[in-house]
């Protein structure tokens, strides 16, 4: 049998409006229910009292406190299908309290149908569940106007909710809606063609879900694998789902935070090797070069990387009855990242009847609005709006483990950091401990550049220490910021076109692996030469005061170096004369700068 | 081009699922069933690991009212890949006397299924266990997350799950508190089946149609393996039968049915009036059985 194609939707409305009915009708009208199942519903509903009609609501309301309230708290999920299609309904819970539930529902629909009770039109909670669907991505909806034997199946009332919802949605970039009247209690144009209706000839509900487009929200043209877990074989394999793109054997890819590009070698789905994985398969990938590669690391296409960022814009939907705090520390989840964030600024609350922006700087239960984020460490994304699993995040709280949040990324914040590989320019980091040899190849490297007419600018960590960062100590703290502002001016000049020279101890991975993600244009050269070496050549004297306790904080005698794991050259100053050094150094630069400019 | 089948896509969903519960727990654990849930559970985790060993050991709760063959399909199935399965029994409610005849089905299943579960993911510390349960199955279940917060008692709070978006399932726990992940939450009982067909997924021979000796009750067929006291003229009939799901002996009904292989088990499904868990007898003790089970902490 010919594989069906899936629609996931979403159903919502506001209490009452008989949604739980309608798809009760839905299941039982396309034979999805079962015998026995139907028969402990209709015993429920003969119990009730219900004068003969079946209470289909007692079909999807799976908790006993639903039964017990006769409303529905959080979303059910259910299947059926059809010969067309196979279905996956997200039923929503209509009660405002409950519009973090709503939202859940959403987020993996790709059509909602809307149900309003045709005695009264269009409620507050009809947008507002429009306005989530939509910020969430949904752009095709069906408006069931539901109840039509309460009016008289009169279309005058039928009319005016289309034009009260049409005028409403005219606020919703790209959304379309189909309005159907409905009775869903007797099952009227839900599966099976109303009688009682013909001035309304358009299709049922049913031939409506059976032909809307099943909107695809994955792409196909950059590639985004989201590193989610190393299986530690031989070689490793790097697993995850693909987010967007496509990934065949011999791609070239570029991994990120490192900012290294690499080969595709293998592309399997389990054990088996397969010649391309796309969204959204669960894949597992081998590379050409060992590289360090970890959980949170992006595999993206070398040429078309996401943004890089610790600040971005984002539309918050606020969850919990605890108000937003700005400054507060939260976690922040993004593909298969975890990282600290605050909220730095809420920009403007949105409202859920007309979607216009009102100033505002508080975000409390069930409100959506614009907010500006900052990261600890940089995240790897593209707007919501052009990629779902890259552009969505959500807001945990680090104490009580609560959701808080759900966020949809609109762009990076202002000034617009580039993406690597967008700048013309690129640094050259020198990292190694004092006295092998950073300095004495930098600067040769700097006079040969020069020479040869590029932009050249060098960035020497003792001669920065003198202003720019004078006062700075040598503290883990005071060292990564000596770093971070050296990563910054270096960033800046990268960006202007030119070719930055840093030759800094820098002595941790961490703090170099964040510089290296923002400037993206980046060659790591590791000069090393062992302790020992260093230590009997001792340019500045500093071995010496820290052998004789007059020093404290030396990198390689009382605080630690941590070594490149992959850098894109390493001189061993010990072996080779600084010419030699510095000829490898100008061979990595120009074949660099010959992979950027063919 | 680039076109999903449905049966990948849910594999897809399911093994991203497994993956972040190896990648964000120290000590996950898999509920292993035999059932055929747990059957395609077991080949969904291999692929999403190999080549290297499952970075979670199987627990199997053994009322020792199982079916035989479960048993020793367990045992084969566990020495073949190379897995570790952790079995574990409630013995003092065993030697207390606990049995389904005696104490009645209900309490039977919360001693020697829902405390035996609790008790072996205290002993063994697991923060997260993966389970094979879906939400087709039963109306509660259809209310629940993929990832499921149970507190430091082991219990559900059905009126306040975290709200769950795309694929960004929220990990975080308290000491004490465990989670529940259900990577086939979106599986229907004919994908399953589908599925097993087209990976040729091993499953326990009682799923096929064989004449067996059964005892007929309320239109239920009772097996009688482990010798249920016999009503007065009561005698075990041989019918052609099999089971469609598995648990113990005296709470899962058979159906007649003559599907002996997959391909007519899918046929059989494909017309199916009853529902899959009609046959399974704690589910229907009282209105709302299984949410009470599960706030309980049972699966």
């Amino acid at each position: 049998m010919a594989e069906r194609e899936l629609l996931r939707f979403l159903t919502a409305g506001s209490v009452d409006d008989g949604k739980s009915t309608l798809i009760g009708r839905l299941l039982h009208d396309t034979r999805s229910i079962f015998e026995d199942q139907f028969a402990s519903v209709r015993a429920a509903s003969a119990a009730a009292g219900n004068n003969g009609y079946i209470d289909f609501a007692l079909v999807t309301d799976g908790l006993r406190a639903e039964r017990e309230q006769g409303i529905t708290i959080d979303v059910a999920y259910r299947y059926f299908s059809t010969p067309r299609r196979k279905f996956i309904i997200a039923d929503a819970p209509g009660h405002q309290q409950y519009t973090r539930n709503m939202a859940t529902a959403a987020s993996t629909a790709s059509a909602a149908v809307l149900l309003i009770d045709a005695r009264k039109g269009v409620l507050p909670q009809t947008r507002r569940h429009a306005a989530i669907a939509w910020l969430l991505g949904i752009r095709n909806f069906a408006v069931a106007v539901n109840k039509m034997d309460l009016v008289g199946f009169d279309e005058r009332v039928f009319r005016k909710i289309e034009q009260d919802f049409l005028a409403f949605l005219a606020a919703l970039d790209g959304a379309g809606a189909y309005f159907i009247p409905t009775c869903s209690i007797d099952g009227d144009n839900v599966v099976e063609r109303s009688t009682r209706i013909p001035w309304f000839d358009g299709a049922t509900l049913l031939e409506y879900l059976e032909t809307v487009p099943v909107a695809s929200h994955a792409r196909f043209d950059r590639l985004r694998f989201p590193v989610q877990y190393v299986i530690r074989s031989q070689p490793r394999r790097y697993a995850g789902q693909l987010a967007s793109g496509v990934l065949r054997p011999g791609d070239q890819v570029r991994v990120l935070p490192s900012g290294r590009t690499t080969t595709v070698a293998a592309v399997r789905i389990g054990e088996r090797e397969v010649d391309a994985a796309f969204p959204p398969l669960s894949a597992a990938i081998e590379l050409a070069d060992d590289l360090d590669i970890g959980r949170g690391d992006i595999i993206a296409s070398a040429n078309d990387s996401p943004a890089v960022s610790r600040r971005f814009t984002a539309t918050l939907l606020w969850l919990n009855d605890q108000p937003l705090e700005t400054g507060k520390p939260y976690l922040l989840k993004h593909t298969t990242r975890q990282v600290c964030a605050s909220v730095t600024r809420v920009s403007a609350v949105l409202n859920p009847s007309t979607l216009a922006r009102e100033q505002t700087d508080q975000l409390s239960l069930n409100e959506f609005g614009e907010v500006e984020i900052e990261t600890h460490q940089p995240l790897y994304f593209d707007p919501y709006a052009e990629n779902r699993a890259t552009g969505g995040f959500i807001v945990i709280d680090p104490l009580r483990n609560h959701t808080l949040a759900v966020g949809m990324i609109a762009s990076p914040a202002a000034p617009a950091e580039q993406a690597p590989g967008a700048g013309a320019g690129l640094t050259v980091w020198f990292t190694g401990l004092s006295s092998a040899g950073k300095s004495t190849i930098s600067k040769a490297v700097h006079e040969k550049l020069w020479a040869m007419g590029h932009k050249v600018e060098w960035l020497d960590g003792d001669i920065v220490r003198q202003h720019l960062n004078k006062g700075l100590g040598f503290s883990k703290e005071d060292r990564d910021e000596n770093v971070r502002r050296i990563g910054f001016v270096a960033e800046l000049l990268t960006r202007n076109g030119v070719i930055t020279l840093v030759s800094a101890i820098s002595p941790y991975r961490a703090i170099r692996g964040e510089i290296r993600a923002r400037i993206g244009s980046f060659l790591e050269v590791y000069v090393h030469a062992p302790l020992e070496v260093c230590e009997q050549r001792d340019l500045k004297g500093i071995y010496r005061r820290a052998r004789a306790g007059e020093m404290r904080g030396v990198t390689g005698i009382d605080d630690p170096y941590e070594p490149p794991l992959s850098p894109d050259v390493e001189c061993r100053t010990d072996r080779e004369t600084p010419a030699e050094s510095v000829k490898r150094v100008l061979d990595a630069i120009q074949g660099w700068l010959t992979r950027r400019n063919p | 081009m680039f076109e999903t089948s449905h049966l990948d896509a849910l594999e897809a969903e399911s093994i991203f699922i497994m993956r972040e519960v190896a990648a964000e727990f120290a000590r996950p654990a898999m509920l292993y069933s035999i059932g055929k849930d747990s059957s395609v559970l077991l080949r969904l985790a291999q692929k999403a690991f190999a080549p290297a060993p499952l970075p979670f050991p199987l627990i199997h709760i053994d009322t020792t009212y199982k079916f035989r063959e479960m048993i020793e399909f367990r045992d084969r199935t566990c020495a073949a890949l190379g897995v570790r399965l952790i079995a574990h029994t409630n013995r003092a409610a065993i030697e207390n006397g606990a049995n389904p005849f005696d104490l009645g089905v209900s309490k039977c299943c919360s001693l020697l299924k829902t405390r035996a579960l609790l008790d072996a993911l205290k002993e063994h510390r697991v923060e997260a266990a993966i389970g094979g349960a879906r939400r087709e199955e039963e109306r509660s279940r259809a209310k629940e997350r993929i990832f499921s917060l149970r507190d430091s008692f082991g219990q559900w709070d059905p009126r306040h799950q975290r709200p769950e978006f795309w694929n960004l399932f929220n990990p975080r726990i308290d000491s004490g508190e465990t989670m529940r992940v259900f990577p086939l939450s979106n599986w229907t009982e004919l994908d399953i089946w589908r599925y097993i067909e087209r990976e040729n997924i091993p499953v326990v021979p009682l799923y096929f149609a064989k004449e067996r000796d059964v005892l007929v009750r309320n239109g239920q067929l009772i097996p009688v393996e482990h010798n249920p006291p016999l009503a007065p003229g009561e005698a075990p009939q041989r019918i052609l039968c099999r089971m469609r799901t598995l648990g113990c002996t005296y709470c899962t009904g058979a159906i007649r049915s003559s599907a002996d292989t997959v391909p007519k088990i899918i046929a059989e499904l494909e017309q199916a009036v009853r529902s899959e868990r009609e046959n399974r007898i704690i589910d229907h003790d009282r209105d709302g059985s299984m949410e009470l089970k599960k706030r309980e902490g049972y699966f």
